[in-house]
């Protein structure tokens, strides 16, 4: 069952709560409560803006499952604006060209389609294009 | 009984401190399901509808309205002592939306979650509550949410309108508002003009039937006992908005009541929007919010079937101005659009039979 897994990773998944390092001010992200940067302590939770950058990216068009009907679509590593790189899936893309370095920000989104007419739904952050 | 002894009288003056839009960046043309099932000789109740992308709930698009909501109050999500969300298309027939919401925003553990349900005024329904909930001083602040992916049977006269989007609002004590809520009143009987059955898929409706008796009497019955409990006009205001089904039904429902349509064209989102359900009277107020002026009075009636209406008073104050740029306009949000065609229409709303 994925119920446990799912529910202890709500908070970074749903609203991007990671880590602020106490000694050198990181922020991490997924939290991990070691900072990444200087191995000390870090366990007070950080509250991430959501605005980052486009790092890399690619288009999958054969999909593994859970994932066939939205497919095909973009996955990208993102530059958060407070340091971290996180992967994530792009929305609200239709034709638009992605390119490095394009702004992006963070919308809580279903994670996975609903094939599956029993079972939980999952929801997570993704990224579209900065709207305004 | 005196027509102030109608009214929901809270202890304390409540209103709105904070409000948030949401509509998905889909939208099918009405001429693309009049070209699909009556080869395109339909008459065309609105423009064109939004349409949620595959990976849009109601749960989705609230917690985008309630970040928007909360952006603009500019408080502590652990200030709010409930997440109420009103809707007729939760994810889940059993299992809170707004426990999905509350916790993606930050305001758990210590609040009231509930999902309420009345057709297209369960969105004012959680409202009416959370004006009670803050106005008897058992909360600081409530947050109440209308939110629709409306449903409508291929080629039946809803497919046209059943659109998505709704609005979230902060409600808080008067002196803190953008918006003070200075009268409500709800008009309910027990009126059969639109039901969805439980395990169905789309609902069903009484035709004309959803007019005259249900839509009109509640609207116009609702506005004018507000109106006349607070000893006012259709002259006294700036803005009216209504439940908006259709293009025409506001419309005439504004003209019943005596209203211009220029107090009503603001509000009046369904041409490019259509239907939000429990979000399309409210949407339609964060429209205007983004606009109105200090000391402007707003008419706010929402209609649900089965049947009933929420009719408020509200007055701008001074504190919407700096409030209102802080989150992206409800305009801003139409104005992002991406056209689809039927086809793609079916696949995103899950109508094709994959198994």
């Amino acid at each position: 069952m994925d119920i446990p897994r799912h529910w202890r990773l709500k908070k970074q998944r749903y609203a991007l709560v990671g880590e602020v390092c106490g000694h050198c001010e990181a922020k991490v992200f997924p939290p991990r409560d070691i900072c990444p940067e200087c191995g000390e302590e870090a366990k007070t939770l950080y509250q991430f803006s959501g605005k980052g950058e486009v790092y890399s990216y690619t288009t999958v068009y054969e999909a593994p499952a859970g994932f066939e009907e939205s497919a095909p679509y973009t996955i990208a590593m993102v530059k958060l604006a407070e340091g971290p790189l996180v992967t994530a899936q792009l929305t609200d893309l239709e034709t638009r060209e992605v390119k490095v370095g394009m702004p992006v920000e963070m919308v809580t989104r279903k994670l996975r389609n609903a094939t599956d007419e029993r079972g939980m739904l999952v929801y997570g952050y993704k990224f579209r294009p900065v709207v305004g | 009984m005196t027509e102030q002894g109608k009214l929901l009288t809270s202890t304390q003056a409540v209103g709105i401190v904070g409000y948030g839009a949401y509509v998905p960046r889909y939208r099918l043309p009405a001429s693309e399901v009049a070209r699909v099932w009556t080869e395109g000789t339909a008459g065309l109740p609105i423009v064109e509808k939004s349409v949620p992308g595959q990976d849009e709930d109601v749960a989705t698009m609230s917690v985008e309205a309630a970040r928007n909501a909360m952006k603009r109050a500019g408080i502590d999500p652990k200030d709010l002592r409930a997440v109420w969300i009103g809707s007729e298309s939760h994810p889940y027939a059993v299992k809170p939306t707004s426990t999905i919401v509350a916790e993606a925003i930050g305001a758990v553990p210590n609040t009231q979650a509930a999902d309420w349900e009345f057709a297209c005024k369960a969105g004012t329904e959680a409202m009416v509550a959370a004006m009670g909930l803050v106005g008897s001083g058992m909360a600081r602040y409530a947050m109440a949410i209308g939110m629709d992916t409306a449903q409508g049977r291929p080629g039946d006269a809803l497919e046209y309108t059943a659109g998505a989007g709704g609005a979230a609002f902060v409600i808080g004590g008067a002196d803190e508002s953008l918006a003070v809520i200075e009268a409500t009143y709800s008009y309910v009987t027990d009126t059969p003009d639109f039901w969805r059955r439980e395990g169905q898929k789309y609902p069903e409706h009484g035709h004309r039937f959803t007019g005259e008796p249900a839509y009109f009497h509640h609207i116009t019955s609702a506005a004018e006992a507000v109106m006349q409990a607070t000893d006012t006009k259709p002259e006294d205001y700036q803005y009216a908005v209504f439940h908006q089904p259709n293009t025409k039904f506001p419309q005439r429902a504004g003209q019943m009541l005596g209203f211009k349509p220029e107090q009503i064209e603001t509000g009046l989102l369904v041409p490019m929007i259509g239907n939000t359900y429990s979000g399309a009277a409210i949407i339609g107020l964060t429209a205007i919010l983004d606009v109105a002026q200090p000391g402007d009075r707003i008419l706010l009636t929402s209609f649900g079937s089965g049947a009933g209406s929420d009719s408020m008073v509200l007055r701008v104050t001074e504190q919407l101005a700096e409030r209102r740029d802080r989150a992206t306009k409800t305009r801003e949000y139409i104005d992002r659009r991406t056209q689809i065609d039927y086809a793609q229409y079916v696949r995103m709303r899950g109508k094709l039979t994959m198994k």
